[in-house]
């Protein structure tokens, strides 16, 4: 009797996380390694997107004061350095190239940022970033190893320089055929800080919900021995 | 001093004399709270009733909460629901919480039933109970789905598309039943609309009502307990049950410790893993819906997923459709499946143990089954554990009969 008691919640526990493994599919990922509780990171991040990113990419959801509220900025920094595209601290991040006309120059609208850390993971984008490399019949004289075909130009070149693949199919891979600004590490960084900020403005509640809960918790904790004590005071006369 | 108290006590024994003249208060929380006597020897199992009830009143808080703010259209949907987000104040906890509530719905609801089938709550006099309880699960199955479709992502999108799919399979009147679900020929903003209509409104109030029945049932012939065996036979000089304690304040206070662990599990998600590994909020319904691009795998919300693996493990549509119904439909007539004459699985012999263990692990496999791709090996897994779930309902009269069953005590243990 006892083992249906525990043994049944359990196993219900165990295969929820054991499916999560099996379920991940799909080309191998890079991992990102971001913290989204390291300020400095952030605003890295935050001055990489406004600066390499929002002239295609616009992030609709998020507002820049609240960005700045959120990463310790004035708003006299907000203004200087990221508020290329918008006239009050309130306004949305939107992209500085007209939707209509990205569509007809790359086949399709440049997809809003707001949430695609969440959609897709900052491993994905890290990679996706990470894996450009010289393809001359493509209309931008890129392709990408992990999402074959995009209609993304590797707007990083300056930066990462330029990639070309090796390699039989099945197990290709890419290597630096002239240097950029950057070292590999710098660039890992630089990545790294951007898809941080990126799931920060997924979820710009995601520090403040967690130290919520830690409170939340302990409130509990505290009213559980409450609720323990009272209950086998009131239990005692049962016999 | 204690004049005071005298005239206080006076004072509201008065007033309730009042309210007695013009409605049962006293007699009903009598009937249902304070004299309402149930087994003292419950035990973990026997918590999910009360949780579900908790969980009920926290989707209907937040559900109300959520549609101040929410806008149930195609155009407006998606970005309503990120306005909840980030600019509502607290919009995110209650989101948050009426995301991970419908997921802890199914937890515990499932739990509550499988409960029923350790200890035999279903059978004789409880049929009702169950009978009414199999008509809630339905409901909260539909109020769930209609509940995914509004934050109108992908996956809120192309799950519909499917689920609704389904009833096209019905020979004659299939397509015409699925063009009144959608009230459109394909997923629309018009859908949409009828669904929120139906999630805030109608499927609620049945839920309610069906609950408030489920509950009424129960206090007529009163709760089972862990050993099967009726605690009103043997009464003291008051007519209590012997083996019985009130519902308030001993099982109450009980509850209250159980309810505040369930409590802190739910924060634990809410607050640290509100998308919960992709099962609780799926990560492509992150995006927007799109009607052009259909998604690498559709896959149901992880509560839907062991019906879905029936569905998908048959290669005929109308087949599948008949056999996910089936699964659904077939535990209402668990009272008259099972003809053994104890009624918990404390007494059972080793072939109902068996085979309740063996309906829960293949109940347990065709979920995992319904979240990985049907291809391969895990079609031929799908048809071997759905068969093993339907052997468990469609041979229960003959395993149940010639199952040796242990003496019953006459009193809990």
């Amino acid at each position: 009797m006892n083992s249906y008691k525990t043994i049944f919640p359990l196993v219900l526990i165990v295969i929820l996380f054991t499916i999560n493994t099996f379920a991940a599919t799909g080309k191998s990922l890079q991992n990102a390694n971001n913290d989204p509780q390291d300020i400095k990171s952030l605003q890295s991040g935050a001055r990489n997107f406004m600066n390499y990113c929002s002239g295609c990419h616009s992030a609709e959801y998020v507002r820049y004061n609240v960005i700045a509220s959120d990463l310790g900025l004035s708003d006299a920094q907000l203004q200087e350095n990221l508020m290329f595209n918008a006239q009050q601290p309130f306004e949305t991040i939107n992209a500085s190239m007209p939707s209509m006309d990205a569509a007809g120059w790359f086949g399709q609208a440049p997809p809003d940022l707001s949430l695609m850390a969440r959609a897709k993971s900052t491993d994905y984008i890290y990679s996706f970033l990470k894996s450009f490399y010289i393809d001359q019949s493509s209309p931008t004289g890129v392709d990408n190893l992990i999402l074959a075909g995009t209609s993304m130009p590797n707007v990083l070149w300056e930066l990462q320089g330029h990639q070309v693949i090796i390699g039989e199919q099945g197990s290709e891979h890419l290597e630096l055929s002239s240097p950029g600004k950057m070292s590999e590490k710098e660039f890992d960084i630089f990545l790294r800080d951007t898809v941080n900020f990126l799931e920060y403005i997924s979820e710009p509640i995601r520090n403040a919900r967690r130290a919520l809960g830690i409170k939340v918790l302990m409130f509990l904790a505290f009213f559980l021995i409450l609720a323990y004590l009272l209950k086998k005071e009131i239990w005692k006369d049962v016999k | 001093m204690a004049n005071n108290e005298k005239k206080q006590s006076e004072s509201s024994s008065k007033l309730l004399n009042w309210i007695d003249e013009r409605f049962p208060y006293t007699e009903t929380m009598r009937y249902h709270i304070t004299e309402y006597y149930a087994s003292k020897n419950f035990n973990f199992w026997y918590v999910f009733g009360v949780l579900a009830m908790v969980i009920l009143v926290i989707q209907l808080f937040t559900g109300i909460f959520l549609t101040m703010n929410y806008k149930p259209s195609a155009t407006d949907a998606f970005s309503s629901v990120e306005y909840i987000m980030r600019d509502v104040e607290w919009g995110w906890l209650i989101r948050y919480m009426h995301s991970t509530g419908a997921s802890f719905f199914f937890i515990v609801v499932y739990l509550h039933m499988f409960r029923a089938m350790l200890y035999g709550s279903y059978k004789k006099p409880r049929e009702l109970i169950w009978i009414i309880g199999m008509l809630i699960f339905i409901v909260l199955m539909a109020e769930a789905f209609a509940g995914y479709l509004l934050p109108w992502g992908q996956m809120s999108y192309w799950g519909a598309q499917v689920i609704i799919s389904i009833f096209g399979a019905i020979p004659f009147i299939g397509e015409a039943l699925v063009e009144i679900i959608r009230g459109d020929y394909s997923i629309s903003d018009i859908t949409l609309n009828r669904f929120f209509a139906l999630h805030v409104i109608a499927l609620p109030l049945a839920l309610v009502a069906l609950i408030f029945v489920h509950i009424v049932a129960l206090h007529e012939v009163g709760s089972n307990n862990p050993d099967g065996i009726d605690i009103k036979k043997y009464k003291n000089e008051e007519g209590i049950p012997i083996d019985g304690v009130a519902f308030h304040p001993y099982h109450t206070s009980k509850d209250l410790v159980a309810i505040i662990i369930f409590l802190m599990i739910f924060s634990m998600v809410v607050f640290f893993a509100p998308e919960m590994g992709g099962y609780f909020l799926e990560y492509s319904n992150f995006e927007k819906a799109n009607p052009m691009a259909t998604p690498e795998h559709i896959v149901p919300v992880w509560y839907f997923t062991p019906f879905y693996a029936l569905l998908r493990a048959v290669p005929d549509k109308l087949g599948g459709a008949i056999l996910m119904g089936l699964a659904v439909i077939l535990p209402l007539f668990l009272p008259w499946l099972d003809r053994a004459k104890v009624k918990s699985i404390r007494y059972r012999g080793w072939i109902y143990k068996t085979a309740l263990s063996l309906f829960a692990i293949s109940f347990i496999a065709l979920g995992v089954l319904g979240v990985l791709p049907a291809e391969g090996i895990y079609i031929l897994l799908a048809r071997i554990f759905g068969a093993l779930y339907f052997g468990f309902f469609i041979l229960m009269p003959y395993y149940t009969k010639i199952d040796k069953t242990k003496p019953v005590p006459d009193r809990v243990t």
